[in-house]
C-alpha cells in the first residue's frame, strides 16, 4: 500500500499528462496540420490557441474549485451561478455608466469581484460556520442563482456592443494573442506568486487532513475555509467577466452553464483527492485543459453535436476508472511482478528507491552500535 | 506436551521502499497457548500481524494453518480461515448500535433479523461480563469497552486464532483484569492467542511463550516462565538497555525560586475539569496522574485551551495573559503534545518536514512562510537530534511507526522553543527505547530552563521524570506529593483516597 501512495505521490501529473497526450495523437493521426496557426488580423488562431481560449474560464475556476476542496473536504456547485451574478453586476454597471472606458471597466470588474466576494462568503459562512456540507450550502445559490442574475439583468439580456469589451473577449490591437488567453496566464501567475508568498497550501492541506490537529496547531479552520471560498468567488468573477466579454451579451440562462460539473472534473483529473487535504492546483489546470481538447476532439472527429455528451461520458468512465486506486494499486502490483524496471521512464525513480531500501536496514543498525 | 500447532510461519520476508521491514522472520503458535510477540516499535510486529491476517502480501516464506499451507490474498479470507484481529485503534463504526457493531458484514442473509442479532449479542456480552447493552450506540460506550467489544466480534467468529495488537494500552487495571480473564477462558476454549503490548507485567502475567523480534530480525522464542524480566528487555533492545540502567541514576534538576513561568488560578473548561489552581517553576518537571478518566488530560486541555476555557486566571512569569485559543497559548511560549497522536497530532498525508515546520510556521504568521531551504535545514536538524527513522523528510509522516511519529510531534514543539512544554502521554505505545530516549529528552529540557509537565499512564516512569506529582481523582486535585514522598504507594493512597 505504502508503494502505491508513494508512486502516486510522485507521479500525480502522470495521468492527466497522458490524458492529454493520446488525445493529441488522436487529433494528430486524424490530421497532421493540428499545430498548426495561421494569422488572422494579427492575431493567432488555430486548434491551440483555440483551445487555450475556449478554457480559460475553466482553467480560472478549477483552481479556484481546488482550493475549496482541499481545505473543506467539499466541492462548490455555485460556481457557475456566481459567475452569472458577478458578470450581471459587471454588464449593469457598465451600462449605467454610459460612456465606457478603460475606467468603467476596471470598475465594474473590481465590482464585480466584490460581488463574488460576497458570494463566497455566504457559502463559506455556511460551510466552515454553520459545518453544511459544500454541495448541500452552495445548492442553495445553485438553485437561486440564476433567478437572481436574471432580475439584475432587469429581465432581459443586456448587449455589451463596444470595442472595448470585444477587445477583451477577443484580441487586442497589435497583440497577436487572444486576450482571455493572457488573462489566464496572467491569474494563474497571480496564485502562483500568493501560494509562494503566503502559507496557504500548508494550511488549507492541513485543515483539510485533521482539523482537529490544526486547531491546536494554532490554525483556525473556519477561517481559512472561508478564505478559500472568498478565493473561489473572485475565481468567479473573473470567469464571468471572460465569458460575458466572449459572448458580447449577458444571457442569465446560458452563460457558464454547467461549468460546476466540468470544473469538478478537472480537479478530479488533476489528480485532486476530492475528499480534500493534498492539492495540486497544475494538475488541476492540465485537468481544465484535457476537458476542452476532449469536447474539441469530439468536434474534430465529427461526432455529431446531439452525442457528444456520451461520448464524453464514456471516456470519463473509462479515466475515473483507471486513475482509481483499486486499478493504480493492481498496476503497481503487476510491475512489481514483472520486475519494477519496465519502463524506462520510471527507471530512475526505482533506482532511488533501491538506493534507499539499502541504506534502510543500515539506519536501524546505527542505533545497535 | 507438544500441543498441536495452530499456526506456522517460516521465513517470512517483507521488504517496503526504505526499510526491510521483516526478514527470515519464523513464528508458530499452539492451540491454546497465549504467545506474546515482543519487541520495540518498528521491530516488525505490527508487520508480521499483517503478513498473517493477508494485509501485506508476504515477500518471500511460507504459511501454514492447521498444517495446510495457505496464502491470503486478502484479510476478509484470513477471517474465513479463523483468524481474528483486534487492532490498538478500534475499527468499529462509532455511530451503530454495539449488536450492530458485532455482526455487522457477517450475515450470510440479505435481510437482518434484528431480534436474534439482539438477542445474540445480549447472550455474549452476558457471556463474556462486557458491560454495554447490544442497542447502545458504540460511540456512548467507553473506550475500554468498545476495546472489548471488538474483542467479542473477532471471537464470534469461531476463530482458531486470535491476534490482539495493544488491547490494553487504554485499559485501567481493573479492565485489563477483566480482560485477562477473558483470554485465559478462551485459551481454555483452545483458541490460539497472539498478544502484543508494551507493558512487560502484563506479559508474564498471562503468557505460555515469547517471541522477541528486533529490527525485523528474529531474536528467539522462549517459554516465558525461563526468561527473566531482565533478559526479555535486554534481547528487545540490545545496547539500549545500558540508558535505562543511567536512566535511573539520573539526578533530578533542583528546584529554581522565583516567580513560576505559569500559574493558573480557578482554571476551568467546559469539558468538566472543576476549578483547579496550578503552578510551575523554570526549569521543573511536573505530572499529572491518576486513573483514566480522572480528568488529568482534561486539566492540560485547559491550560493549553484546547477545550474551551470557562473560568480562571492566567499569569506567565507573573504578568496576566489571556489564553482563550491554542494559538494564545502558543504565543505565550506553551507547546502541547496531545494524548490521542492519530486523532490531534500528526497531519497523516503531509510529510515529515511539514509536520515538523507547522507549529513554528504558524506562530512566524501566515504571510512570512519559511523558505524551502529553512524548512528542510530544521526539519533535517531535528530528524538528526531526534534520530527519527525515516526513509526522507518528504515521506508522508503516516507511513513512519508510532515512535517515530510522536518524535515527529516532539521536534514540532521544540522547534517553537517553548517555555512551558505539556506533553500528554508522549510514551504511550511506544518501544521502550524511545520510551528511554523521551523521558532523556524531558530531563535534558528540564536542564535547559525549559518547563515541562508530563503524563504517562506508567507510573515509574513518572517517579522517574517529575519531580513534583499532581494526583487527579474525579476532575480535581486530589493531593500533591514531591520530594521524599514520591513513591508509587503513596500515589495510590492518593488515589484510594485515604488522604493522610
Amino acid at each position: 500500500m505504502n508503494i502505491v501512495r508513494l508512486k502516486a505521490r510522485g507521479s500525480h501529473l502522470f495521468l492527466p499528462l497522458s490524458v492529454l497526450a493520446i488525445l493529441i495523437v488522436i487529433n494528430l493521426i486524424k490530421g497532421a496540420d493540428y499545430f498548426s496557426m495561421t494569422m488572422i488580423n494579427g492575431a493567432l488562431y488555430g486548434n491551440i490557441p483555440n483551445i487555450l481560449f475556449g478554457a480559460s474560464e475553466l482553467v480560472i475556476l478549477a483552481i479556484g474549485m481546488t482550493l475549496v476542496t482541499a481545505s473543506s473536504r467539499g466541492q462548490d456547485i455555485s460556481v457557475g451561478v456566481a459567475g452569472a451574478i458577478t458578470s450581471a453586476v459587471f454588464v449593469q454597471i457598465l451600462l449605467g455608466a454610459g460612456d465606457i472606458t478603460w475606467l468603467t471597466i476596471l470598475e465594474g470588474f473590481l465590482v464585480s469581484c466584490v460581488v463574488g466576494v460576497l458570494i463566497g462568503a455566504f457559502n463559506g459562512s455556511l460551510v466552515a460556520i454553520f459545518k453544511v456540507q459544500p454541495m448541500v450550502a452552495t445548492l442553495i445559490l445553485f438553485t437561486a442563482g440564476r433567478s437572481i442574475s436574471f432580475m439584475i439583468d432587469g429581465k432581459l439580456s443586456p448587449v455589451l456592443a463596444n470595442e472595448l469589451t470585444s477587445q477583451i473577449g477577443s484580441v487586442m490591437p497589435g497583440v497577436p494573442i487572444q486576450t482571455p488567453i493572457i488573462l489566464t496566464v496572467i491569474f494563474i501567475a497571480l496564485v502562483a506568486v500568493f501560494l509562494k508568498t503566503t502559507n496557504l497550501r500548508l494550511y488549507a492541506e492541513t485543515v483539510g487532513i485533521n482539523e482537529k490537529a490544526a486547531r491546536l496547531n494554532g490554525i483556525n479552520p473556519i477561517q481559512i475555509k472561508f478564505f478559500t471560498y472568498m478565493i473561489l468567488g473572485v475565481c468567479c468573477a473573473v470567469a464571468g467577466f471572460i465569458a460575458v466579454s466572449k459572448a458580447g451579451r449577458h444571457d442569465s440562462v446560458n452563460i457558464l452553464k454547467y461549468i460546476e460539473m466540468d470544473a469538478i472534473l478537472a480537479v478530479a483529473i488533476g489528480g485532486n483527492a476530492l475528499s480534500g487535504g493534498k492539492f495540486s492546483i497544475s494538475g488541476s489546470i492540465i485537468g481544465a485543459y484535457t476537458i476542452e481538447v476532449l469536447n474539441r476532439t469530439f468536434l474534430r472527429l465529427e461526432v455529431e453535436t446531439e452525442t457528444i455528451k456520451a461520448f464524453k461520458a464514456v471516456f470519463i468512465i473509462i479515466l475515473m476508472v483507471l486513475a482509481s486506486p483499486v486499478v493504480r494499486e493492481y498496476i503497481a502490483k503487476a510491475k512489481k511482478k514483472t520486475g519494477a524496471g519496465i519502463e524506462g521512464g520510471s527507471a530512475q525513480k526505482t533506482g532511488a528507491l533501491h538506493s534507499s531500501a539499502a541504506s534502510g536496514p543500515d539506519a536501524p543498525a546505527k542505533k545497535e552500535v | 506436551m507438544q500441543s498441536e500447532k495452530v499456526l506456522e510461519m517460516q521465513g517470512i520476508c517483507k521488504t517496503f521502499p526504505g526499510v526491510r521491514a521483516l526478514h527470515n522472520v519464523d513464528f508458530t503458535l499452539r492451540k491454546g497457548e497465549i504467545h506474546s510477540l515482543m519487541g520495540e516499535n518498528g521491530a516488525g510486529k505490527s508487520t508480521l500481524v499483517k503478513v498473517m491476517t493477508g494485509v501485506y502480501e508476504k515477500d518471500a516464506g511460507q504459511i501454514s494453518i492447521e498444517g495446510k499451507a495457505i496464502h491470503f490474498k486478502s484479510p476478509q479470507e484470513a477471517q474465513n480461515s479463523g483468524i481474528g484481529t483486534v487492532y490498538q485503534e478500534i475499527t468499529l463504526c462509532p455511530n451503530l448500535t454495539v449488536a450492530e457493531n458485532m455482526f455487522i458484514g457477517r450475515g450470510r442473509h440479505a435481510f437482518v433479523q434484528w431480534k436474534r442479532m439482539n438477542a445474540n449479542a445480549a447472550k455474549l456480552l452476558d457471556s463474556l461480563g462486557i458491560p454495554a447493552r447490544p442497542t447502545q450506540q458504540l460511540s456512548s460506550c467507553s473506550l475500554a469497552v468498545q476495546q472489548m467489544i471488538a474483542i467479542a466480534r473477532a471471537i464470534d467468529m469461531d476463530c482458531k486464532i486470535l491476534i490482539l495488537d495493544e488491547p490494553t494500552s487504554s485499559l485501567d487495571k481493573d479492565e485489563v483484569r477483566k480482560l485477562f480473564e477473558l483470554m485465559r477462558e478462551l485459551k481454555s476454549r483452545g483458541v490460539g492467542i497472539i498478544f502484543i503490548t508494551h507493558f512487560l507485567d502484563q506479559v508474564y502475567e498471562i503468557s505460555d511463550r515469547i517471541t522477541v523480534l528486533r529490527n525485523g530480525e528474529l531474536i528467539g522464542e522462549y517459554e516465558a516462565s525461563a526468561l527473566p524480566q531482565f533478559e526479555l528487555v535486554s534481547k528487545m533492545m540490545g545496547k539500549a538497555l545500558e540508558d535505562v540502567e543511567k536512566m535511573k541514576k539520573h539526578e533530578i534538576p533542583a528546584k529554581n525560586g522565583g516567580v513560576p513561568v505559569f500559574e493558573a488560578s480557578a482554571l476551568s473548561s467546559d469539558a468538566g475539569v472543576k476549578p483547579f489552581d496550578f503552578a510551575i517553576r523554570k526549569g521543573e518537571v511536573n505530572g499529572f496522574t491518576g486513573l483514566l478518566g480522572s480528568g488529568r488530560s482534561e486539566s492540560v486541555r485547559a491550560i493549553y485551551a484546547a477545550d474551551k476555557v470557562t473560568g480562571g486566571e492566567i499569569r506567565m512569569n507573573g504578568k496576566k495573559v489571556k489564553i482563550s485559543d491554542p494559538i494564545d497559548a502558543m504565543k505565550h511560549g506553551i507547546g502541547y503534545l496531545p494524548e490521542d497522536r492519530k486523532g490531534d497530532g500528526i497531519i497523516a498525508e503531509l510529510s515529515v518536514r511539514d509536520n515538523i515546520i507547522l507549529a513554528a510556521q504558524v506562530m512566524k504568521g501566515f504571510f512570512k512562510p519559511l523558505s524551502r531551504k529553512q524548512a528542510e535545514a530544521f526539519a533535517d536538524e531535528y530528524i538528526k537530534r531526534l534520530n527519527i527513522k525515516t526513509a526522507s523528510m518528504n515521506t508522508p509522516i503516516r507511513s513512519l511507526s508510532g515512535g517515530n511519529q510522536q518524535k515527529v510531534i516532539l521536534a514540532r514543539w521544540l522547534l517553537t522553543h517553548p517555555e512551558y512544554l505539556i506533553l500528554d502521554e508522549p510514551t504511550r505505545g511506544i518501544d521502550v527505547g524511545t520510551k528511554v530516549e523521551i523521558q532523556k529528552l524531558v530531563l535534558k529540557l528540564a536542564e535547559e530552563g525549559v518547563s515541562v509537565t508530563f503524563i504517562s499512564s506508567e507510573i515509574e516512569e513518572m517517579l522517574r521524570t517529575c519531580s513534583r506529582l499532581i494526583v487527579m481523582k474525579d476532575r480535581q486535585i486530589a493531593g500533591e506529593l514531591s520530594g521524599t514522598n514520591l513513591t508509587q504507594s503513596d500515589v495510590m493512597h492518593v488515589i484510594a483516597g485515604g488522604g493522610e
